[in-house]
């Protein structure tokens, strides 16, 4: 419910139009929003009594107001852990778990493809945090944001490595790739 | 003109029954400025090519060159003088000499190479300077704690004009923050113009690099390369 809550708590700052909603939102996380999530998630939050409209500007543009229900709704998000098995499906996950029942996939093939795809996010989140250091942005949201996608990726690397390395103890043979060296084990 | 080139190293340790492919045939060219990270699970062969770039081992066949010179071709006496004038060395405990002070660890490789020790001293000083660390001159190892001490190895093999800095897991034995400073050093150094190869497990240090190469057993698989970080959030 990221969508819902991250909008409530920009609205508990101050009130605002739905267009403006969605540009905050993203530049604070970093993370796309479409005009449609933006509207479907504000009438939602408006019919459960998180917000209440008013006014329509020139351009028919609605500025929405958080209420109590709301603000009560928020400090309680803020204040809850955020549960892993809250949090979308992990399509990796799923996708190695239906691979090692795939005579015909070749797992490191895909652990590799994975790893290097996540490398090279961590190469630009490292840049993006150097590149805002040496700028000297106090932006502190900016930074936590990026460091928050840093330790995922990094975890999710090493959780590859981890896989990689239950695979070549296992011995399956890749169909595709030289098999491994014996007792070659991943550096960790 | 790249630093390093490694052209087609192939290494085997042993013969018959027990011979070991080390390396399998790598190229890889590393320009100034560059930063290439080594990744691999622990037997692929990271610190056999960092051995063979350094000059510490020599490829069983193909060729590499420091700086344009193939050191195929040295005398061993040749040899020493590239290592000492053109590479520098860092090791993941250190590897300082505790009879030494800071200053007198990092001027030792160029006195070895015949400066005079006033100059050479002044040489250590600009290097401990640029690490950060020109207040811990005259201390010992020992006094340090683990992110000075790397950072007197990092000055050690930077001082003079070397242009090809290795390092083979530089930040192992720091603790999170402290190696993350030791990546913002050797990112500042290869900026500066050196060329440096870094050989790590850690991806998120892995991340500093401008290429990170993928080894497996002796062979690279993959590669990422850096692509500008504007794109970086577009996926
Ligand atoms: N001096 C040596 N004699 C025999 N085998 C060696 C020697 N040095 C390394 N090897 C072997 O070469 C392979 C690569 O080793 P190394 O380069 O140390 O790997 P890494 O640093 O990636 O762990 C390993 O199988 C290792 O056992
Ligand atoms: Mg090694």
């Amino acid at each position: 419910m990221s969508v819902r809550h991250g909008l409530l708590a920009l609205l508990a700052e101050q009130p605002r139009y739905g267009y403006e909603l969605r540009g905050e939102f993203e530049a604070r996380t970093g993370s796309p929003l479409n005009v449609g999530q933006v509207y479907t998630t504000l009438s939602r939050l408006e019919r459960d009594g998180c917000v209440t409209a008013s006014g329509a500007s020139e351009t028919g543009q609605r500025y929405y107001q958080i209420t109590a229900v709301g603000r009560a709704e928020v400090t309680q998000w803020f204040t809850t852990p955020v549960r892993r098995e809250d949090r979308p499906r992990d399509e990796l996950a799923i996708k190695l778990a239906l691979a090692v029942g795939s005579e015909d996939v070749d797992m490191r093939a895909i652990i590799q493809a994975q790893r290097t795809d996540s490398l090279r996010a961590l190469q630009d989140y490292t840049r993006l945090k150097v590149r805002a250091g040496a700028q000297g942005t106090d932006d502190l949201t900016w930074l936590l944001v990026l460091d928050a996608m840093v330790f995922q990726t990094e975890a999710e690397v090493r959780w590859l490595d981890h896989c990689e390395t239950r695979l070549v103890q296992a011995r399956r043979p890749a169909p595709l790739h030289q098999p491994a060296g014996e007792g070659a084990e991943v550096t960790r | 003109m790249s630093v390093l080139v490694l052209d087609s190293v192939v290494r085997t340790h042993g013969a018959g029954e027990g011979k070991v492919n080390a390396l399998q045939g790598i190229s890889l060219s590393v320009a100034p400025g560059e930063l290439v990270a080594v990744m691999g699970p622990s037997g692929s062969g990271k610190s056999t090519l960092l051995h063979l770039a350094g000059g510490l081992d020599q490829p069983t066949s193909g060729r590499v060159l420091v700086e344009g010179t193939d050191l195929g071709g040295l005398s061993g006496k040749e040899l020493a003088r590239v290592r000492r004038r053109s590479v520098g060395y860092v090791f993941q405990d250190f590897n300082l000499v505790p009879a030494l002070t800071a200053a007198e660890n990092v001027s030792l490789p160029l006195e070895l190479d015949g400066t005079s020790a006033r100059k050479a001293r002044k040489q250590a000083l600009e290097s401990l300077a640029d690490v950060g660390i020109p207040e811990l001159a005259d201390r010992f190892p020992d006094d340090m704690s683990g992110g000075p001490q790397q950072r007197v190895a990092i000055a050690r093999a930077l001082v003079g004009e070397r242009r090809l800095v290795l390092a083979d897991e530089p930040t192992g034995a720091l603790d999170s923050t402290t190696g993350e400073a030791v990546m913002a050093l050797l990112r500042a150094r290869c900026d500066a113009g050196a060329a440096g190869v870094l050989v790590t497990h850690d991806a998120r240090h892995a991340a500093w690099a401008d290429r990170v190469v993928f080894l497996r057993d002796g062979l690279v698989t993959d590669e990422s390369v850096y692509r500008a970080p504007e794109e970086a959030l577009r996926t």
